[in-house]
């Protein structure tokens, strides 16, 4: 089995956002970044089905040096190689024909990553990478089992779930509880700091989108308080002054 | 030309979200001086497809075939992409979910077309087309150019006021689509559907009534369940509960969670974690019902009540009975 798990570089969860030049740019300053945590619960189940079957992991991202250290610890975990595409990830549609042709070139069984990455929450690259390829993309995918050439995926649908078989390759968009997060363990870490890291140039072309500005939201007005006595007035003020029920 | 606008099915019916999402590409159509046609894809009543033209759409393209009952992104796709190139539709509006986002990119990668997710207001239309979205999962939003001629717009709930008064009863006409399928659309299978049918879904709830780990016990959630049914409001939960089991998976509302965009979300007994925040961030009015003022969550209020939720919740379950 060939897997390949993509991974964005994100801030934190709990990261505080602001912008600097003129709000054009993210403010790295201060911020911690960690591998997106749906792209870990994908590279999580990848791990497991590569101890089950073998073959191999390799783990790919798209941008530029910084994110090393989040590709150090994909290998820590246990890909066994990983490709990072040395360029600024312009929008979606870039960071998919940049997988695609990696993986063109490579012929995968199971493309995996996160059902979205949490800076830009699209949730569109495993469906472009899918199409670009011309193969089957499934998300948010909760459960991967495999058996002979035959996959079964539970899949998250509106107000429920769904359960399919499909033949491999298939790109596939991963959520919780497909896996439990893994923590590099000490041998991991050592066995990581060997293993390649191939930075690759992209392939040109033209972004379709381009990022004007950003801007953060405003500022929340003050919470009204209602005293614990007088609970059930909350229900008029909803009614006439929030206007919601 | 024409704006097209995919409309979700739901048991026949154009979903909620989705009639908002046929308001909004009108109002876009309206800027660019084109009309607007709605995809509609499975198995509906033409009666129930009609009412896109309540919103304001001139035309449902339906496509029926039973092949295409299940959910299916790949078949979808192409059957949009068939819709806009009959259309000559430049501009193309989903809903963001699962299903939109699925279509809208392997649609946008046939036509090579500029996608945007997550928009959260009217494009800016001129000399340049320009969209807001959210990002940073609600901490932020991004101002960002399309430039491709086709563009893919995949829009979140709440992107416009939908006005219900101002409702036409005219009807669409609805007209029968009949893509050509490619067999690869069709490699999967589908083993089984599971779906909480008598359950209100979460990303469709106009009202969400939410527990925390403030409830103490999946035992003590009936005094929720009774808010929550006085006001028709689907319910939800915290990341903790859903890990603890004390409430399924599916209701876990959060950053890795469901992302909701209600008009009123009431959170009993949770102190609002960032990552609760971040699923919540899109509604409309919050109210925080915690025992401890210092919950994190009373800054991102809008009404409070700091106190017992054992004790308020029947209360306001009483006060909600007299509404109607």
């Amino acid at each position: 089995m060939k897997i390949l798990v993509c991974i964005s570089n994100v801030p934190d969860t709990t990261a505080k956002i602001t912008f600097t030049d003129n709000e054009t740019k993210l403010n790295k300053n201060g911020v911690q970044f960690i591998i997106g945590p749906y792209d870990d619960y994908a590279l999580a189940r990848g791990v497991e089905l590569k101890e089950q079957f073998g073959g191999s992991l390799t783990v790919l991202h798209v941008g530029e040096a910084d994110a090393d250290p989040q590709i150090r610890k994909a290998l820590a975990i246990g890909a066994d190689d990983a490709i990072r595409i040395n360029a600024e990830s312009l929008d979606s549609y870039y960071t998919a024909v940049q997988i695609a042709e990696v993986a063109k070139q490579n012929s995968y069984d199971l493309i995996l990553m996160g059902r979205e990455s949490i800076d830009y929450n699209s949730g569109v690259v495993h469906g472009l990478v899918g199409e670009m390829l011309d193969i089957p993309s499934y998300s948010p995918v909760m459960k991967l089992d495999i058996e002979g050439s035959e996959v079964t995926i539970t899949r998250e649908i509106d107000g429920g779930k769904e359960i399919l078989k499909a033949p491999l390759p298939l790109v596939l968009g991963c959520q919780e509880p497909i896996a439990e997060w893994k923590i590099p363990n000490m041998r991991g870490i050592m066995t990581a700091r060997t293993k390649p890291l191939n930075v690759v140039e992209p392939v040109s072309m033209e972004a379709l989108t381009a990022p004007e500005k950003y801007a953060l939201p405003a500022p929340k007005g003050a919470c009204k308080m209602i005293p614990a006595s007088e609970a059930e007035t909350l229900i008029r003020l909803l009614q006439t002054e929030a206007k919601v029920l | 030309m024409s704006v097209l606008i995919y409309a979700e099915l739901d048991n026949g019916s154009i979903k909620k979200t989705s009639l908002e999402t046929i308001a909004y590409g009108v109002k876009v159509a309206a800027a660019t001086g084109d009309h607007a046609v709605v995809l509609a894809i499975g198995s509906a009543e033409k009666r129930e497809l009609e009412k896109a033209g309540h919103y304001g759409a001139s035309k449902v393209l339906h496509a029926s075939e039973e092949k295409l009952k299940h959910e299916n992104s790949l078949a979808y796709a192409d059957t949009l992409v068939q819709a806009a190139q009959q259309e000559g539709s430049k501009v193309i509006i989903l809903s963001k979910s699962g299903l939109g986002d699925a279509v809208a990119a392997r649609a946008a990668a046939k036509m090579k077309a500029g996608i945007v997710s997550g928009v959260t207001a009217l494009p800016e239309i001129g000399e340049t087309f320009k969209v807001t979205r959210s990002i940073f999962t609600g901490k932020a939003f991004a101002v960002t150019e399309i430039k491709s001629d086709i563009k893919i717009l995949v829009v979140r709930k709440n992107a416009i006021e939908l006005d219900e008064s101002s409702v036409a009863t005219v009807q669409a006409v609805v007209e029968q689509f009949a893509p050509k399928l490619a067999d690869e659309a069709f490699k999967a299978t589908v083993v089984n559907v599971e779906k909480a049918s008598s359950e209100l879904s979460l990303t469709e709830a106009a009202v969400i009534v939410s527990g925390g780990r403030g409830m103490k016990g999946p035992e003590h959630w009936q005094p929720l369940i009774d808010f929550a049914k006085a006001l028709g409001a689907a319910t939800g939960c915290s990341k903790p509960v859903s890990d603890l089991d004390w409430r399924p998976h599916h209701e876990h509302i959060g950053q890795t969670g469901i992302k909701v965009a209600p008009n009123l979300y009431i959170a009993c007994g949770i102190s609002g974690a960032i990552q609760h925040l971040a699923g919540v961030n899109g509604s409309k009015c919050i109210v925080v019902i915690n025992k401890d003022p210092e919950a994190p969550f009373f800054k991102a209020a809008d009404y409070g009540i700091v106190g017992d939720v054992f004790e308020i919740l029947p209360r306001l379950t009483e006060a909600a009975k007299t509404l109607k």
